[in-house]
């Protein structure tokens, strides 16, 4: 009796191991062990690295703090974001509609779909000294290398979304007698929205290193002043600060192009199953 | 009124396979009649040319001859008078039920408080009431279609076109929505033109049958049994539903008649 009676025991928690559910490691655990680790193997070689070759965390955020501290850093910070904030949006405003334009309209693909392919593969970086003598030194210049780095990006992505959307979703709109305007804004649109929000993210970066290159060659100002005067003075540690400002941005911004697509876009990640962690 | 007449509709075109030019006559003189309140099955196998038909039907293909008319208006593209069921549903993914159903209708120019009722109104018909708040990836395969048949039924066309509607169901729920249809047919006597290659599915649906084969006419049959059939069970056991598939199941695989 008391054998059957432990067996049957036995059974009921093997039964309850199995349905305890195993929860995953979350996903900012991760991330912040793998930051953890990093900064803590740089650390280690950063110091053996003569100071003028390399730097290392601590040196670093010494750095950040005598940077912040004198209220240096957040006025270059300013300057940064201003022809940033406006290229890009620019960008955003000019090359969404680009696209869906230039995918929608066989005419329009063909008379402008190559110029698009080709700006993307423009060496911008060469043709900064030109933009300065169009557009002077100062702000307008910025926005302007801002601007064109992102657009292609952005406008490509689009244009490549429409072409993937599938062509029953269309004919549907047509079998509803639903006019082209209607179709490109009710249909194409939302179906091209992932594409989308993939474009605006890929231009962060682009953004970003379009803005830095535009303060190295023009007025020297904002965080590309920082870097090259830091740079100039073997300020090693300093030189890091903004580069460092500048990626964590990249990283900020990215999360929260995919809130914002999580918002407007929501079919997208329930379908994929993205939507939970 | 609600009658589909094919009057010598032929389409053509060209496919290029390695480099050579195909000419594929895809439908030839394609003649027949849907009347009034009448379900017709196009069957035939695949490449027959039998949903070709249906989408020059429906007008989502021009034909390259011969005309389509409907209540003996010929038409030119695609109209409110016919209502497509796709055959993957083909829901926007982004819209509710609802308003998948409310699409076809707001393109119709429907607008405001009607809008919404002739949407629910529909929906509660093919029995979703409860689920018109959902996605169509919240909702099953049989539920997606029934979404898409409440989508062409609300517009109230003329008639119902539907591009194998079951063909990408189980066979329990193709069974239940061949019974939901003949149940919707009977209460909005609705005519209906649907392709499919199932036969038993178009003996159980269809009043007559249209075989099509390389792109013609091959034969047309009367179904022999009689409406309403309530109980598709029943009518699987009637000897003139197994002669009838029979019938249609020799023209497919001969072409040889059998009286």
């Amino acid at each position: 009796m008391v054998d059957i009676a432990n067996r049957h025991d036995k059974t009921v928690t093997a039964e309850k191991r199995e349905t305890v559910e195993r929860r995953p490691v979350p996903r900012w655990m991760i991330t912040l062990a793998s930051v953890a680790a990093l900064l803590v193997v740089w650390e280690i070689f950063g110091r053996r690295i003569n100071p003028v070759f390399g730097s290392y965390p601590s040196a670093i955020a010494v750095a950040f703090w005598e940077l912040a501290v004198s209220g240096q850093l957040w006025s270059a910070l300013y300057e940064s974001l201003r022809p940033f904030v406006l290229g890009y949006a620019l960008a955003i405003l000019i090359g969404v509609p680009l696209g869906l334009f230039i995918g929608g309209f066989r005419i329009a693909e063909a008379a402008l779909g190559f110029y698009i392919t080709a700006g993307y593969a423009m060496p911008l970086v060469a043709l900064v000294p030109l933009l300065i003598l169009w557009l002077g030194l100062g702000f307008a210049v910025k926005v302007a290398v801002v601007f064109l780095m992102s657009l292609f990006p952005i406008c490509i992505n689009t244009w490549l979304g429409v072409t993937a959307v599938p062509k029953t979703l269309i004919e549907v709109g047509k079998s509803f007698v639903a006019p082209d305007t209607v179709i490109l804004r009710r249909i194409i649109l939302p179906a091209t929205l992932p594409y989308i929000m993939a474009g605006i993210r890929l231009a962060v970066g682009r953004a970003v290193v379009g803005m830095v290159i535009a303060e190295f060659f023009t007025t020297i100002s904002g965080l590309g002043a920082v870097i090259i005067n830091s740079a100039n003075n073997f300020d090693t540690a300093t030189m890091f600060v903004p580069i460092i400002i500048l990626m964590v941005m990249a990283i900020g911004l990215n999360w929260l192009i995919g809130f914002v697509e999580r918002r407007v876009a929501p079919w997208q990640a329930e379908i994929s199953g993205r939507d939970r962690d | 009124m609600g009658e589909v007449t094919f009057l010598d509709v032929s389409k053509r075109f060209s496919l290029r396979v390695d480099g050579e030019v195909h000419q594929v006559q895809a439908l030839d003189r394609v003649s027949f009649t849907v009347n009034d309140g009448e379900i017709v099955a196009l069957i035939g196998p695949s490449g027959c040319g039998k949903t070709t038909a249906l989408r020059v039907a429906m007008g989502l293909d021009p034909s390259t001859g011969g005309r389509v008319t409907v209540d003996g208006r010929e038409i030119n593209g695609c109209g409110h008078d016919r209502g497509m069921v796709f055959q993957h549903a083909e829901l926007l993914p982004w819209l509710s039920a609802r308003q998948n159903v409310m699409f076809g209708l707001e393109m119709k120019g429907m607008r405001g408080q009607l809008l919404l009722e002739t949407a629910e109104k529909y929906l509660n018909l093919v029995g979703l009431k409860d689920s018109q708040n959902r996605r169509p990836h919240q909702l099953s395969g049989g539920m997606k279609q029934r979404v898409g048949i409440a989508r062409a039924l609300a517009i109230d066309p003329k008639v119902l076109l539907m591009d194998e509607p079951f063909g990408a169901l189980d066979a329990q729920t193709r069974e239940t929505l061949q019974a939901e249809l003949l149940d919707i047919h009977a209460r909005t006597g609705k005519t209906i033109l649907f392709v499919t290659h199932d036969l038993d599915e178009a003996v159980i649906i269809a009043d007559r049958i249209v075989v099509m084969k390389n792109g013609r006419v091959q034969e047309i049959m009367s179904v022999p049994l009689k409406r309403p059939r309530p109980d598709l069970g029943l009518v699987r056991g009637m000897p003139e539903f197994a002669e009838t598939r029979y019938k249609v199941w020799r023209a497919l695989h001969d072409g040889a008649t059998v009286h």
